[in-house]
């Protein structure tokens, strides 16, 4: 398994996997399949898209340390990247055909409307992220604050369920089912943060804390 | 199966000249630039019909496969999805816009007794059934009764209405749709003095319609129009488009079309219209009294609460064009809302 994980092929093999939605959409124009309005087709697909690869780059973690699989962090990067990249297509497509790239009228959209304000906030979130997602910036900023840094995926996360749910009329379900998926993965963090504290009290206050500490 | 039908529905729409009377109103208030009929059928429409039509004798077959014994010995009293008609009268209501594929308007549908996405309607409604449809005319008439469709048909000649279509979701369709001044309904109805609104309810079996338990909203479907609304010329009652009778996926057997308003009062798949005094309760306006009003007035200066009425996007188009007061048919319809504050009515 981890030969498997650590090898160069695995990765170049999960960057083109995560090119099939694009690849997808580029067949689908090519031969009349995005259906009666291309444009809202487009902009569903890449804004699901954006939703699963979050919540993917969040499963690194838990899957990390449940799994006991620690060489799955070498996919995280990559996968944050593309929800990034399908981000970038999702708000072209609003900048574009709905706002006919004027940046006036969309600033005012964005401020006037709830779902594109969180929307919007959302991606302005993963940019720095993905600016900093290279070894250079990490050691830039150091491990400590580049990883609070990197908190803001929780509620660029946060954002993007919350765009989806007010984007939708009254069939809430898909957005509920993402919902549910980013909730589960951030109480784990928060489950996981709450165990590790009282590990480090009960460390401190207890004679043998030491002991198991060290054992650790 | 479809030849039975079209031959006295043809001979009717020809021999419908007497009750041409109400057409001659119209003229008086018709927009001469913008309604002009566009006199011959694009030649993309006709091929894309004969496409269609070849579609249907296989979609004709599934269904048929489908269908009882029993059913199939019954001789249908409907007018079955895919019937052609002929002789349909031109209307001076029509817009001489290019009009939109059938393949669009079949394939991108909100009929969300058969599923929110806008593909599933044709997918999910291919076995509805809706032979031995009636729908009932009650309340506050003197004359209560019910139609079945072939009475409805023959209510009034049938003409073809090219009507511009705008979607509260910012999306417009261009649909050549066939059926007749719903006022003329009303007047066989004979409405009493107390008929202020008109209640309409659409067709709903969870059974023929499992998805609709995810819908979000109540059915049946409700809707309604003010009297005033429901008896303007523009109200269709709307039994087929692109010269063919309604696709289940379109609201089969018979709709409303109200070119003015917001799609979703356009009820699909009628079996009750009935007068009232009190204004009737609307499926959307309970969903979300905030964003869908009664009256749900095309109006790009009153915005949806969460999204710009501003612009639209035509179908087959990529850039969004603006949204036109009343959809573009203030002519003939602003002056029934003068004096109304229609931000607080929206």
């Amino acid at each position: 398994m981890r030969a498997l994980l650590i090898s160069k092929r695995t990765k170049v093999v999960l960057f083109l996997v995560c090119l099939i939605p694009l690849g997808g959409l580029t067949w689908r124009a090519l031969h009349h399949g995005l259906g009666a309005n291309p444009v809202e087709f487009i902009q569903l697909t890449t804004g699901r898209w954006t939703l699963r690869f979050l919540v993917l780059t969040l499963c690194i973690t838990p899957f990390r340390k449940l799994l006991n699989l620690p060489d799955l962090i070498r996919f995280r990067r990559m996968l944050g990247l593309f929800a990034f990249f399908y981000v970038c297509l999702h708000f072209l497509t609003y900048l574009g055909p709905d706002q006919s790239f004027d940046l006036g009228a969309m600033w005012k959209d964005v401020a006037k409307r709830p779902f594109i304000t969180v929307g919007f906030l959302g991606f302005l979130l993963l940019v720095p992220l993905a600016i900093t997602s290279t070894a250079g910036w990490i050691r830039r900023l150091g491990g400590r604050r580049w990883r609070i840094l990197h908190r803001a995926i929780y509620f660029a996360a946060i954002a993007g369920v919350i765009h989806f749910y007010w984007k939708v009329k009254s069939d809430v379900r898909s957005p509920l089912f993402y919902g549910a998926l980013v909730a589960i993965l951030l109480l784990w963090r928060l489950g996981d943060w709450f165990s590790r504290r009282r590990f480090v009290i009960a460390a401190k206050l207890s004679p043998e804390g030491a002991r198991v500490d060290s054992a650790r | 199966m479809a030849a039975r039908f079209s031959p006295p529905i043809g001979r009717r729409a020809i021999e419908g000249k007497p009750h041409h009377r109400h057409l001659e109103k119209q003229d008086l208030i018709r927009k001469a630039t913008d309604l002009t009929h566009a006199d011959v059928t694009p030649k993309s429409v006709y091929l894309d019909r004969r496409k269609f039509l070849g579609a249907l004798g296989i979609a004709g077959a599934t269904a048929m496969a489908g269908r009882s014994l029993f059913e199939l010995a019954t001789p249908a009293h409907a007018v079955l999805a895919g019937t052609k008609f002929s002789g349909l009268a031109k209307s001076p209501f029509s817009a001489a816009e290019k009009q939109n594929s059938y393949d669009d308007v079949t394939h991108y549908n909100n009929f969300y007794e058969f599923g929110t996405d806008k593909s599933d309607p044709a997918k999910n409604s291919k076995n509805f059934n809706t032979s031995n449809w009636t729908v009932s005319v009650e309340g506050e008439v003197a004359k209560p009764r019910k139609f079945t469709m072939d009475e409805i048909l023959k209510v009034a000649p049938l003409e073809e209405r090219i009507y511009r279509h705008r979607c509260v979701e910012a999306w417009s369709i261009v649909v050549p749709w066939i059926g007749f001044s719903f006022s003329n309904l009303v007047k066989l109805a004979e409405p009493t003095p107390k008929a202020q609104f008109v209640a309409f309810q659409s067709y709903y079996d969870p059974r023929q319609m499992p998805q609709g338990r995810w819908a979000g909203i109540e059915f049946p479907y409700v809707e309604g129009l003010r009297m005033d609304e429901a008896m303007n010329p523009l109200t269709l009652l709307c039994v087929g488009m692109y010269g063919e009778s309604l696709p289940n996926q379109d609201g089969a057997p018979m709709r409303m079309v109200i070119p003015w308003k917001y799609g979703f009062k356009s009820i699909k798949s009628l079996v009750k219209i009935k007068f009232q005094q009190k204004i009737p309760p609307t499926t959307w306006n309970l969903a979300g009294p905030n964003e869908y009003g009664f009256y749900s007035n095309v109006n790009p200066n009153v915005d949806h609460p969460r999204w710009s009425q501003a612009k639209e996007r035509r179908l087959g188009e990529i850039f969004k064009r603006s949204t036109l007061m009343f959809n573009g048919y203030g002519d003939q319809v602003a002056s029934m809302y003068s004096g109304m504050d229609l931000k607080k009515n929206y």
